[in-house]
């Protein structure tokens, strides 16, 4: 009998592990067709094969002079704006489903906790000083993280920080930052500062070059690797505040470097392609569903989830019409109703239970 | 070995435990005993260190195996196996993954406690006497010298209960673990502790050995109900003890 029993066992591991690596497989196919087809669909378009071509060119010999009108529109224009989506997508994915697993709670974002907005007012005031490059960076994080901060702040009564007040403080920090951005909007200067603001905060990977995507890298990537490198800690955090404490984690100092390594993600992110709402919420929600909740899992299949769906997003925002549609846009109507659905569900469950 | 010293808990104006003090050897099991609203959860939480103390100081390892309350645990939907590899979380530190050697010791533990036929099924899917099998596994897992469980057979019918019991006996038996739980029920302490520390109602605890403790005069006074000892035979042969308590002053033995 506990002989059929571990057999059976043996054989529900054999099917749980190949499907995990079906659905990875799966889920990079996917990232790696949206990359190709976005690098070769537009006004111009390339071949397939043209377009690997070119990126390997690019690859083995990056000094070379690009003369060519493909190769100019290939590796200058849409390789850096493909590459900075990805990578945007999957730092927002890998943030979301971190965040959600220290709040232990599925409906918590970074756009919601406020992160976003504060960072969209340092980016605001910003472009205001006349500031870009770096330090307009630097800033975009400062008032990201006093976002985040003030809600954390906030949302801490008698000691205790309960899921509703935490989303509720987001929503009011949230408002205040974007109440002030309003303003910063009022009194910019409607010829120079004004434009690049409101194109900016709705979000756009157009102004994409390779200096603006190797500035955003290093924040990108160092903060998703910091996160991926805790994906077991926060299997512990994602516990109950006493039984993670019991388990050996310091929870108030650990969560705490992980809202920074969000703030960092954020703040790269909203310093280079303005404010993209959802993909926190959607991604990490879409791989919890492929792959479970355990953040060993779920965070590789947030990164590389979160990165084909904003190719797949910004290739749309270019090419669906004529002119440009603003990529927040795009990410509000798609992610919108999948969180109105994911809300019901998640109640329903909860009272079924 | 765990315990308090000297330790004080007020919440506001109300004082939740007064200058207790005692301590549990590796080795001993203690049964904490009383009725609701005694302090015996603040106490638990006390010595866990979860509890602010207001004076007085705790005594304890760095980690201690702590099983929560059946059903405090949040609907994580995570292997069981994977549930208790957490336990390793101390020895792998902030950025460490569990290794195969730990996922031996969550293996091995589950064995321990019985959960290995579920090892790969998810917590949420299990019943509540099984899910504390788990949770007890992790805290063995963690390696720790105590166990600290909190209401464990709150929520167990009759059978769990006394599976339960079995296995906190087979815990014990090594005699390699500080031991503690709480409940309300002194047939618990009788069957599985050694000590029994009572939350007695003037707020001045009772320590000593289960034998000097579960006796009729103090579980009147620990619970203001009348109460019988009485004594059976068991199966082989041996007498037992078991207390039952006299409803509205109706004789039960």
């Amino acid at each position: 009998m506990a002989v059929v029993v571990q057999e059976q066992d043996a054989r529900s591991v054999r099917i749980a592990l190949a499907r995990q690596t079906l659905v990875f497989g799966l889920l990079l196919l996917l990232f790696i067709t949206a990359f190709i087809v976005s690098l070769c669909v537009g006004r111009f378009s390339v071949p397939a094969g043209r377009a690997l071509e070119l990126v390997w060119i690019g690859i083995t010999d990056p000094a070379r002079e690009l003369t060519n009108i493909d190769e100019r529109i290939v590796l200058l224009v849409r390789a850096p704006r493909v590459v900075l989506a990805a990578l945007a997508g999957a730092g927002l994915a890998v943030s979301g489903a971190a965040l959600q697993g220290v709040f232990r709670n599925p409906l918590v974002s970074p756009d919601i906790l406020g992160i976003s907005q504060g960072a969209a007012f340092g980016g605001a005031l910003g472009i205001m000083l006349g500031i870009w490059g770096l330090p307009l960076i630097a800033m975009v994080f400062v008032f990201g993280l006093t976002a985040l901060i003030l809600v954390g702040l906030l949302s801490r009564i008698n000691g205790r920080t309960e899921t509703v007040t935490v989303i509720l403080s987001g929503l009011v920090i949230s408002s205040m930052f974007s109440a002030v951005v309003s303003l910063l909007q009022f009194i910019a200067d409607p010829n120079t500062s004004l434009p690049a603001i409101v194109y900016w905060l709705m979000g756009s990977f157009a102004t994409s070059t390779w200096q603006r995507t190797l500035i955003a890298a290093p924040g990108l990537i160092f903060g998703s690797l910091i996160l991926w490198m805790l994906r077991f800690r926060l299997n512990i955090l994602s516990l109950d505040e006493a039984e993670a404490r019991s388990l050996g984690a310091n929870t108030t100092r650990e969560r705490w470097l992980v809202f920074g390594m969000i703030a960092i993600i954020v703040g790269s992110q909203v310093a280079v392609s303005g404010i993209i709402g959802w993909v926190g919420i959607v991604i990490p929600h879409a791989a919890r569903l492929l792959v479970g909740h355990d953040h060993r899992a779920l965070l590789p299949a947030s990164v590389v989830l979160g990165a084909g769906f904003m190719v797949i997003i910004d290739t749309l925002a270019r090419t669906a019409t004529a002119a440009e549609i603003p990529l927040g846009v795009i990410t509000a109507l798609v992610g919108a109703p999948i969180f109105a659905v994911l809300l019901r569900n998640h109640y329903r469950e909860r009272s079924a239970a | 070995m765990i315990g308090l010293d000297d330790a004080t808990v007020r919440f506001g104006s109300r004082t939740i435990i007064d200058d207790l003090s005692f301590s549990v050897r590796v080795g001993r099991t203690l049964a904490i005993l009383g009725p609701n609203g005694r302090g015996k959860t603040t106490t638990l939480k006390a010595m866990l260190g979860f509890q602010r103390l207001d004076a007085g100081r705790r005594v304890a390892p760095e980690i201690v195996g702590y099983v929560p309350q059946t059903g405090a645990s949040n609907q994580q939907r995570h292997r069981a196996l994977d549930i208790a590899v957490m336990g390793r979380a101390a020895h792998l530190g902030l950025f460490g993954q569990p290794r195969a050697s730990d996922f031996e010791i969550a293996r091995s533990a589950l064995e321990r406690t019985g959960a290995a036929r579920f090892a790969n099924h998810f917590f949420d899917r299990l019943s509540g006497g099984e899910r504390q099998l788990v949770l007890l596994a992790r805290a063995i897992a963690t390696g720790s010298q105590v166990l600290v469980l909190d209401e464990p057979a709150a929520a167990l019918d009759l059978h769990n209960q006394e599976r339960l019991l079995r296995l906190l006996n087979i815990l014990r038996e090594p005699r390699n673990k500080a031991i503690v739980f709480t409940t309300h029920d002194p047939n618990h302490a009788l069957t599985a502790a050694d000590e029994a520390l009572l939350m007695m109602p003037d707020g001045q605890p009772l320590h000593g050995p289960v034998s000097e403790m579960i006796t009729p005069q103090n579980l009147d006074r620990l619970y203001g109900v009348p109460m019988r000892v009485v004594e059976l035979a068991g199966p082989d042969g041996c007498t037992h003890h078991a207390v039952l308590p006299a409803f509205a002053g109706i004789r039960a033995a």
